[in-house]
């Protein structure tokens, strides 16, 4: 077993984790952390997103004695409090989910977007989405919810 | 499977020749994890570089030339302006692989070492006359990339050996590099056929010219005729076709879910044109 010293969501935690084991699991089976989700398994489709340092992986590439000294962030990590975070309220409002499953990772993934760009265009979102795959909505209404959700933060400060 | 961060490529390369299984080296981890995950390989040892000093540098020598360490993602070589500027072909060449999220874990490097025919940083790194840094247990070498992959999945890389950086030379006065690949959609796939090509100007005239194809042979090739073609030129029709027949004259495809042989060895001669009209005007900007 590797001991593994990492940051998430802010939180210090020390992990004991068997060298073939993905951040994905350790997240899910040992913090109980079970935002991100496994779709694939192959770092095709997105459902495990959470940020490494700042920028947005497949946490089923990822090694959990990877994220030694790392600092990762999850879905958990993104509302404050109740205060849900602007890309979750507006998912709900444009009903851009349904099963959820891919729910957790785009979110990750829009809000490491709009960090780096306010005002991102569609074609923009589009493609910084590309790596997230959704069954269901058929990605207009996460598109639509991305966008306004960059307008309402972008009118808030 | 034991895992390994050595301080450096020297005790990196150690461990790997000294193992008697499976070895893997590990950066990104957006092949050799992938494979792991499949069943495909499983390493006995496994060496993580990333705690290797200067493994994440993007540096820029006095003489111009660049070294850019085993361990620097396509996320941070699409955010370096001063690369961009003299490299724009080999950063869009590396921008183009997978979805942001494997951007921010893939490298020029792991590219490389992968051997895949359809690579597409590969074409780019030959057409810009780049060269791998290989630490080894004989010692330090520095061969030209397209003397790296000798088939699909295989490299010249002996045991042991591991590839420490990729270096670009200095670009000059007036030089401009270009990558095109060709996918059926937009985004997310592998490259059907890939051209890189990167030229040098005095006015109008080209005097250097190297054009690289991908997906079109056993491995990603150099084009020698093909550069030859453009070189006196001033990218006029004849000299674009000479490079569009040097192009397709070098291209041993297989037919595949793909692309045929036929559509294959025509494509690579429109991508070689079109990539080396985007070059020449880059070259003159």
């Amino acid at each position: 077993m590797i001991h593994v010293s990492t940051t998430v969501n802010g939180d210090a935690h020390e992990l004991l984790c068997d060298p073939r084991e993905t951040l994905l699991d350790a997240l899910r089976d040992r913090l109980e952390l079970t935002g991100a989700k496994e779709g694939c398994g192959t770092g095709d489709c997105g459902a495990c997103t959470v940020l490494l340092d700042e920028r947005p992986v497949c946490s089923c590439l990822v090694l959990a004695a990877e994220a030694e000294g790392q600092e990762v962030r999850t879905v958990e990590g993104i509302a404050d409090g109740e205060d849900l975070h602007p890309l979750q309220r507006k998912f709900i409002e444009h009903a851009a989910l349904q099963c959820g499953i891919c729910t957790p990772g785009i979110l990750v993934a829009a809000k490491a977007l709009l960090e780096r760009n306010p005002d991102p265009s569609e074609t923009e979102v589009r493609y910084w989405l590309a790596g997230n795959l959704c069954r269901c909505t058929g990605y207009d209404k996460i598109i639509r919810a991305v966008l306004d959700a960059a307008s309402e933060m972008r009118e808030a400060t | 499977m034991r895992y390994h961060t050595p301080s450096s490529f020297e005790d990196a390369s150690a461990i790997a020749a000294a193992a008697t299984g499976v070895t893997r080296f590990l950066a990104g981890g957006t092949d050799v994890l992938v494979q792991l995950r499949s069943d495909l390989v499983t390493p006995d040892d496994l060496i993580d570089i990333k705690h290797i000093a200067g493994v994440k540098d993007i540096a820029r020598h006095s003489d111009g030339s660049w070294r850019i360490g085993a361990a620097v993602s396509g996320a941070e070589l699409a955010e370096h302006e001063a690369l961009i500027a003299e490299w724009p072909g080999v950063v869009e060449a590396l921008e183009l692989i997978g979805s942001t999220q494997i951007q921010a874990r893939c490298t020029l490097v792991g590219n490389l070492c992968n051997g895949s025919p359809a690579a597409d940083s590969v074409p780019a790194m030959i057409a810009a006359g780049a060269t791998a840094s290989v630490v080894g247990p004989e010692g330090t070498r520095e061969l030209p990339v397209e003397d790296v992959p000798t088939g699909p999945g295989m490299t010249s890389l002996g045991p042991g050996e591991v590839v420490s950086a990729v270096n670009l030379p200095p670009r000059g006065e007036c030089g401009g590099d270009a990558y095109l690949r060709f996918i059926p959609r937009t985004e997310m796939d592998i490259a059907v056929v890939g051209a890189g090509v990167s030229l040098s100007r005095e006015g109008d005239t080209i005097i250097a010219a190297r054009v690289a194809l991908g997906a079109v042979a056993p491995t990603v090739v150099l084009v020698e005729e093909a550069g030859a073609a453009l070189v006196g030129s001033t990218l006029d029709d004849t000299a674009l076709a000479a490079l569009a027949g040097a192009a397709e004259a070098a291209c041993r495809p297989i037919s595949d879910k793909r692309g045929t042989v036929e559509f294959r060895t025509q494509v690579a001669g429109v991508l070689a044109r079109r990539a080396a009209k985007i070059a020449y005007d880059r070259a003159g900007a």
